[in-house]
């Protein structure tokens, strides 16, 4: 209870006080130690449900289990190391001019704002306030996208606005038809947008209502995951906001809506009792996957690069929560986890990257290694682990949702292997010759913050040689009630 | 039909207004008469949960009722007009779309919707039954509007009425959602409004209008 509160009012404390701090130079450091705060509250709150078992709490309207618990200690802990990695990144960025004191401010106030955002979303029993999280994490992130006011990235935020407006609009269409067809079954006393409550009626719930909620509540959400055809904001809101926004919004914010995705998913599945669902949702994952596999080469800026993999990437997630079962469930928790830690670790080694050559042209940036080897071996390891070379857990996860796919659904296993060797060879060729060869950067005025880097591609290689029994457990219990 | 009863009428013929309503925003250049529109949709649509909180004796649905009535009626299209006011942008055109073809897909946008929710029209215990169709045709006729126009301010009274039909849907067909719900869509909505007003200003200061042809930078490489 105590730490639920925490964890939720900690980064709103933190949004109101850098609202009115968060241009004076200890404004980063504040930012990084409400973000530890709420990562103590996070842990807090993980052990006390790892010790006591899911949690039901304020008249039913929080709600923590296995399936959630996890995401929210990523979410904290992702959120506290993008919060000390942006502290040398935004400082020169400030030095260069392309941000004035005001805009930090604001940078800093919406950073915690945007983290309490996906935490009530993740936390919230309440499909409803599901919603409204999700909304309030777009308008949080609308204006981190714009912060540098260039033409482009304006645009950026306007098709990211519109764009995840009208998703997120489809997703309250499809949020009202659940609550429709629980309503006649729970009553209109308001526990009929309870998760545990339809959860446990969902066998009951209309089906020919609940196939059509999911298509608006798949389309919806599915748009913030970025999922093909939905996806055309993703690459641009990530190219063309600062680094830092783009390591949480793909780190954190996919993994965030495509929870979303699942919650609905469980319900209704429990009221189709049939593939309609699985169908849909292998069928998105997978059109994701090829599409974004083929658009990886085509890419010239390194945050568009890696943005088309996030696509990618979150399409084999849903393409593995599709499917179900026991081990495709638990590799798609393992690669939810996983991606996340990759990738806002090549986000970070980016960002400085594009600093040190002063542009995110590809070709722009040559020979990292020579100047400063940290960089360039993050960023190439980086890009090994989110490839799938092993011992890295991306390489588990992958193998595993492969397997599951040769033995469940062979059709799907050529395109899966073909997009995932396309990507390969699109990524890298282009990031090869960046760490390697003749060099053209220069040096940063302040030491860049490397250490959250290989923090988490440590936790990625340990979790792809050894997966803690906690962890292990999590995910199986999690598998089991995703089905 | 004499077994309806009055309040029933009532709710259906506020639906038709709404749809009507969405309608005639497809087809207007204008945007202070856009605004207008918009009001005048706003205001069906508090009636109409007004007529349903009285119907149905649900206390909280008079909430919602205000709560559309102050945001949708007088704050949002208050906020619009300043906005429009300290732009210049009073005599705004849009120029560029073909009416009379907007509309036919609107109509056959109209049928998709109705088959859409017949089948769920038919579940519905509430009396109001082709609301949910009615809702549904409103939030596509919406997102019709934002795709075929062009400038800003009338991409952005179509967001603001997809909300609109949205809301509808939750109120007629459903009896109205949970208040936490309503009130957190209601701030949703008014927060979505305030930093689009601050946006239009960042558009204008970037580019000297907000036709957002100039928009179009970001595309795959070529």
């Amino acid at each position: 209870m105590i730490e639920i509160l925490a964890v939720l009012g900690l980064p709103v404390a933190g949004a109101l006080l850098l609202a009115a701090i968060g241009e004076r130079e200890q404004a980063p450091a504040v930012n990084v130690g409400v973000c530890f705060l709420t990562l103590v509250a996070a842990v807090a709150l993980t052990l006390k449900v790892v010790s006591n078992g899911p949690l039901l709490v304020l008249d039913k309207l929080f709600f923590v289990d296995s399936f959630n618990v996890f995401l929210v200690a990523l979410t904290a802990f992702v959120g506290f190391t993008t919060s000390i990695f942006s502290r040398p990144y935004m400082r020169i960025e400030q030095e260069r001019g392309r941000l004035t004191a005001g805009r930090l401010r604001l940078y800093h106030s919406m950073y915690q704002l945007f983290n309490s955002t996906m935490l009530v979303a993740l936390l919230t029993n309440n499909m409803g306030i599901l919603w409204v999280a999700m909304e309030a994490a777009t308008l949080t992130t609308v204006l981190l996208v714009s912060l540098y006011r260039t033409p482009e990235s304006l645009e950026a935020a306007w098709k990211y606005f519109i764009l995840c407006g009208v998703g997120i609009a489809q997703a309250l269409f499809g949020t009202i038809l659940l609550y429709f067809a629980a309503e006649k079954l729970l009553g209109a006393e308001g526990g009929a947008l309870l998760w545990t409550e339809l959860n446990g009626v969902k066998a009951h719930l209309e089906p020919t209502v609940l196939s059509l909620a999911f298509v608006f509540l798949l389309v919806g959400y599915g748009t913030k995951v970025g999922l093909v055809p939905l996806h055309n904001w993703l690459p641009d809101a990530h190219a063309e906001g600062p680094t830092p926004v783009s390591a949480v919004l793909s780190g954190l914010l996919l993994n965030v809506a495509l929870y979303a995705v699942i919650r609905c998913k469980v319900l209704v599945e429990g009221s189709l009792q049939n593939a309609f669902a699985k169908e849909l949702m292998m069928g998105f994952g997978l059109l994701s996957v090829v599409v974004a596999a083929f658009l990886l080469s085509r890419q010239k800026d390194i945050k568009r690069l890696f943005a088309y993999s996030s696509i990618e990437h979150m399409g084999i997630i849903t393409f593995a929560f599709g499917m179900g079962g026991p081990i495709a469930n638990f590799a798609g928790l393992l690669h939810m986890t996983v991606h996340s830690l990759t990738k806002s670790a090549i986000f970070f080694a980016v960002g400085h990257a594009a600093q040190k050559a002063g542009t995110q042209l590809i070709e722009g940036i040559r020979g990292l290694i020579t100047i400063s080897p940290t960089i360039g071996w993050g960023l190439a390891l980086g890009s090994l682990a989110i490839l799938g070379m092993p011992p890295f857990a991306v390489f588990t996860s992958e193998f595993l949702i492969l397997t599951t796919a040769m033995r469940e659904q062979p059709w799907a296993t050529p395109l899966l292997l073909l997009s995932l060797g396309v990507a390969f060879a699109a990524v890298f060729s282009k990031v090869q010759p960046m760490v390697f060869g003749e060099t053209t950067v220069q040096r940063l005025p302040h030491r860049p913050a490397m250490l959250p880097v290989f923090v988490h591609l440590a936790i990625v290689l340990m979790l792809g040689l050894w997966i803690p029994p906690f962890l292990a457990d999590w995910y199986r219990q999690a598998a089991k009630l995703i089905g | 039909m004499a077994n309806v009863p009055l309040w029933a009428q009532l709710i259906n013929l506020f639906a038709a207004v709404l749809l009507l309503l969405a309608f005639a925003m497809l087809a207007q250049r204008r945007v202070l008469t856009l605004i207008d529109l918009f009001a005048a949709q706003g205001f069906a649509l508090a009636c109409s949960t007004a007529i349903v909180a009285y119907a149905t004796h649900q206390a909280h649905l008079y909430w919602s009722a205000g709560i559309t009535l102050l945001l949708k009626v007088l704050l949002l299209p208050w906020l619009l007009h300043r906005l429009i006011r300290k732009l210049d942008v009073k005599w705004d055109v849009e120029g560029l779309i073909n009416i009379p073809t907007t509309m036919l897909f609107g109509i056959v946008l109209v049928v998709f919707s109705f088959n859409l929710a017949l089948p769920i029209a038919q579940l519905a215990s509430t009396v109001s039954r082709a609301t949910l169709g009615i809702a549904m045709a409103s939030v596509m006729l919406s997102f019709l509007m934002m795709i075929t126009r062009r400038k800003a301010i009338p991409q952005v009274i179509g967001f603001l009425s997809m909300e609109n039909g949205l809301f509808f849907a939750a109120t007629s067909a459903t009896y109205g959602m949970p208040m936490v719900v309503e009130l957190g869509i209601a701030l949703d909505v008014l927060v979505a409004m305030l930093i689009l007003g601050v946006f239009f200003f960042q558009i204008r200061e970037q580019f000297d209008s907000l036709d957002l042809q100039h928009l179009e930078k970001l595309k795959e490489s070529e």
